[in-house]
């Protein structure tokens, strides 16, 4: 039987990876909004991170470093990456665009193997984070909290980098008409390439938060991609808010799910996001248009 | 495209496959590589239809593979099918049922869309595949024991091997499955597909159901990908659960792109260089694991450089070095002269009982985009035979009245009647059967294809209807067809330039291309949207006469802003104002009318 306990921690559990995933999608869905490329290499990115915060922590021992390192790393391979790549794409077909970044994705991943192996490692949370925390009703692992709190505070400060700063309403402006934006005497390559980088640096980040809590695999991103697909679906494309509330819903769908049955909760993430296509095909917060 | 030599390329590939027979095995190719190249190459022709001649790219094909392959094993191992062949098939069939469910769904959406909703789709297969129905599934253990097929008739009996005479099986499996896919792409179905690739919104307006069209080719690669599977497990002697991974997807989209897509090869192509590099960088150079690496890096490069992968590539160096460049673009476009006779026939097949009042009638129009009325409360009627011009200063909503009669958009009140019937709320290829189509203001066009192509994808929906199943019919052999084509491209004037590709065609070419795709389709009432518009003077008169030639037995509408042309030609003419009927009647009446010269010249005519 499902006692109360349970369900809540199931349900903060969803919360914590929700949060994470609304993160990553965020990252996706700021790429594709702006730069019209749907980046299959996602998935590679958040495991990048991953790995590179693996390798700033074995070599500082500092949890808060790794995460710094990681995000850097992630900011500056965006940013090349666009450089060297997916500029290169903007204005060919996008079955192209989904096929390079596709094969890029499947570099990183072999890469990453060639360089670490097949097999699992892991990063300890930070010592302070470590443990159980009393909740009241409830007791539940301090890092948990902590990927919540750490989630929530990064999508606060993308939210406002997009809504509340210049380079934001940019963006913001590039999503509705790029062409129109370059009209207007604003360097779009630059920005484009930015946008790159914060789209990679919110997988990364994500993915050395996400560490401690899970082990690093080098195929590990392959299943975030399909999640993240789910999440903007149910959100609507290119919609911030939208990858939020999708992000959310798709990690409580998840952890419920698996209360009852853990075999069901990716089934049952499918389903959902088949009904909202039925029901609603631009996704609950997109707009009917954006095709 | 839609033209080829008959048999060459069918007879080539049994004669390659026949050798490899024979020569493979002296090149230490083992007999497991060849046929799974082969499971491969047959899995992808499905793929490539959808791909390469429709251009939607599906990530989720390993949902079809795992299902035809987990069925066809399933009854074999269970004895429920004796005979391999049929469980194939069942496995085929089930999995193309399987492929109906699936593309209603994700076909609601194009390009990235689409992409993910099969992505996600696949998942979800290989979650319920490992978990719920792992009893039969067999789970993570895949089910073992898939038997080699055997021929018996009589009392001969063959049982294939799991060695080389294996080989010939799967082969038979390819070429069978290469020549059906080869009919299917030259007939009339496949050469539909490629218009909803160049131009999905045109070829429904040309008057063919493109969504059944996408269900269907979707269908016929979830078919092919079933059989596939099946045959998996045959050449493997188990089915592995692994079919339904997303790696198998991912596998098959990047063999089909580093083959070439849009040949049908292409699939089989890149599995052989998969599996090559694969065997030949672990063994040879001592890579172990980071073969997947270079292989990578191959492929982006591929991606970036060589658009159409290795065959695509190869056609290009064999034109680049037998051909010799094609003839430059006349000077000037062929005149267009009033045609000896009227080759296109304006009446439609389907024509009813002759009918007398209006050809079209609008009743109380009305168009309100959020808080923006841009039609409001139009009453319009055009008689049979009649030549009418539509007016009006920019914004007056003109081209949205011509979407709501074409049914491209759907009016927020009021009724269209055509030839008494009312069309109202109808889908835009319907209207076009009826014998209602359009040309429109900016080009729509078929743009990887020729101009005669072109013309035969509109005549196409013509003769054979909204939709047709006509897979294996040869496109030369639609009754009427060519008739109609070279009657279209010399009523245009672009007979002598059938063969060219449209991205080639001048900008006055391309427009009358635009008309022609319009007349190709047989209407009885031709709505035509500014077709002088971008023209050049003597592109305008050519234009005008063209008009004047098309009208017979026709009735013609036509919004312009060549105030010149249009008095010079319309019976009547009819004006809109901020979205309201404002004025009609003959060109002087017209021209004399106050109302529209204020609303031209804001007033200052009549002060």
């Amino acid at each position: 039987m499902i006692s109360w306990s349970n369900f809540l921690s199931q349900f903060f559990n969803g919360l914590a990876s929700g949060a994470l995933l609304a993160l990553i999608s965020s990252g996706l869905t700021i790429i594709y909004g702006t730069l019209g490329v749907l980046n299959l290499a996602h998935g590679a990115m958040f495991m990048l991170g991953g790995y590179a915060g693996y390798v700033a922590f074995q070599a500082t021992g500092s949890f808060l470093i790794a995460v710094i390192v990681g995000s850097l790393f992630l900011v500056l391979f965006g940013v090349i990456f666009e450089f060297v790549i997916i500029r290169r794409f903007y204005s060919r077909p996008p079955e192209d665009q989904l096929l390079v970044t596709f094969g890029v994705g499947m570099v990183l991943v072999e890469l990453v193997r060639w360089g670490f192996g097949s097999l699992s490692l892991t990063v300890p949370p930070p010592a302070w984070a470590m443990g159980v925390t009393p909740l009241g009703f409830m007791i539940y692992p301090t890092y948990r909290l902590v990927v919540l709190g750490i989630a929530a505070v990064a999508l606060a400060v993308l939210y406002f980098v997009l809504y509340r700063t210049r380079l934001g309403m940019i963006v913001r402006a590039g999503i509705e008409d790029s062409t129109m934006v370059g009209m207007l005497g604003i360097n779009v390559d630059r920005v484009f390439m930015l946008v790159f980088g914060i789209g990679a640096m919110a997988a990364g980040f994500a993915g050395i938060v996400n560490a401690p809590v899970v082990s690093l695999t080098p195929d590990m991103g392959d299943a975030i991609l399909v999640q993240t697909f789910v999440v903007v679906v149910i959100g609507g494309v290119g919609s911030f808010p939208g990858a939020i509330l999708g992000g959310l819903i798709a990690g409580e769908i998840l952890s419920v799910t698996s209360m009852f049955n853990p075999a069901y909760s990716e089934v049952m993430l499918f389903a959902v996001m088949t009904l909202v296509l039925l029901l609603r095909p631009q996704g609950l917060l997109g707009l009917p248009s954006r095709e | 495209m839609f033209r080829h030599r008959r048999f060459l390329i069918e007879g080539l590939t049994a004669l390659g496959l026949v050798a490899a027979r024979f020569v493979l095995p002296h090149l230490n190719v083992s007999p497991e590589t060849a046929n799974t190249i082969l499971v491969w190459g047959l899995f992808g022709i499905g793929f490539d239809i959808v791909f390469g001649f429709m251009g939607m790219l599906s990530f989720g094909q390993a949902a079809f593979y795992g299902t035809g392959g987990l069925v066809a094993a399933y009854l074999v191992i269970n004895n429920i099918v004796s005979n391999l062949l049929l469980a194939l098939i069942l496995g085929m069939v089930v999995a193309a049922i399987v492929g109906i469910a699936v593309g209603v769904v994700a076909l609601r959406r194009t390009g990235i869309y689409f992409a993910m909703i099969t992505v996600a789709i696949a998942e979800m297969f290989f979650f319920i595949e490992n978990n719920p129905l792992s009893d039969y599934t067999g789970g993570e253990n895949g089910l073992p024991g898939v038997p080699t097929p055997s021929i018996a008739i009589g009392s001969f009996h063959y049982q294939f091997g799991t060695d080389w005479s294996l080989f010939s099986f799967t082969a038979a499996c390819y070429f069978v499955g290469i020549v059906i896919g080869l009919r299917i792409i030259r007939s009339p179905f496949g050469a539909v597909l490629t218009a909803i690739r160049d131009n999905p919104l045109r070829a429904r307006a040309v008057g063919h159901a493109v969504g059944r069209y996408k269900l269907a080719a979707f269908v016929i690669a979830a078919a092919y990908a079933g059989f596939a599977g099946g045959l998996l497990g045959v050449v493997q002697g188990f089915m592995p659960p692994e079919a339904f991974d997303f790696d198998t997807s991912g596998q098959l989209v990047i063999q089909t792109a580093i083959g070439g897509t849009g040949t049908l090869f292409g699939p089989m192509v890149g599995a052989a260089v998969w599996l090559f590099l694969r065997d030949f960088l672990q063994s040879a150079f001592g890579l172990g694991a980071t073969w997947k690496l270079v292989l990578g890096l191959v492929f982006v490069v591929l991606v970036m450089f060589l658009r159409r992968g290795l065959i695509g590539g190869a056609a290009v160096l064999i034109r680049r070095t037998t051909t010799r460049p094609a003839p430059p673009a006349p000077e000037q476009s062929a005149p267009i002269e009033a045609p000896a006779i009227a080759s296109v026939g304006p009446a439609r097949r389907r024509q009813e009982a002759p009918f007398s009042g209006p050809v079209i009638e609008a009743r109380g129009l009305t168009k309100a985009f959020g808080g923006i009325v841009a039609n409001r409360d139009i009453n319009f009627a055009v008689e049979q035979g009649e030549l009418r011009g539509i007016i009006g200063p920019n914004g007056a909503g003109k081209s949205t009245f011509f979407k709501m009669l074409t049914c491209e958009l759907k009016p927020t009140a009021g009724r269209i009647i055509f030839h008494g019937r009312d069309i109202t709320g109808m889908h835009v290829d319907d209207v076009c059967q009826l014998g209602l189509t359009k040309s429109y203001q900016v080009n729509q066009l078929f743009s990887r294809l020729t101009l005669r192509e072109n013309v035969i994808i509109a005549a196409l929906a013509e003769r054979r209807g909204t939709f047709k199943l006509d897979l294996l019919r040869r496109i030369d052999r639609v009754p009427g067809l060519n008739d109609q084509v070279e009657g279209t491209l010399q009523l245009v004037g672009l007979t002598a330039r059938a063969d060219v590709p449209v991205a080639e065609l001048a900008y006055g070419e391309k427009r009358r291309l635009e008309i022609g795709l319009a007349l190709a389709s047989s209407p009885s009432l031709l709505l035509l949207d500014e077709p002088l518009a971008g023209m050049s003077p003597v592109e305008r008169a050519e234009t005008v006469q063209l008009l004047k030639n098309i009208r017979r037995g026709r009735t013609l509408v036509v919004v312009e802003h060549d105030m010149d042309a249009m008095f010079g030609m319309a019976e009547r003419i009819t004006v809109l104002h901020e979205g309201a009927l404002l004025a009609e009647g003959t060109p002087t009446e017209i021209q004399r009318n106050g109302l529209v010269q204020e609303a031209y010249l804001g007033g200052v005519a009549a002060a």
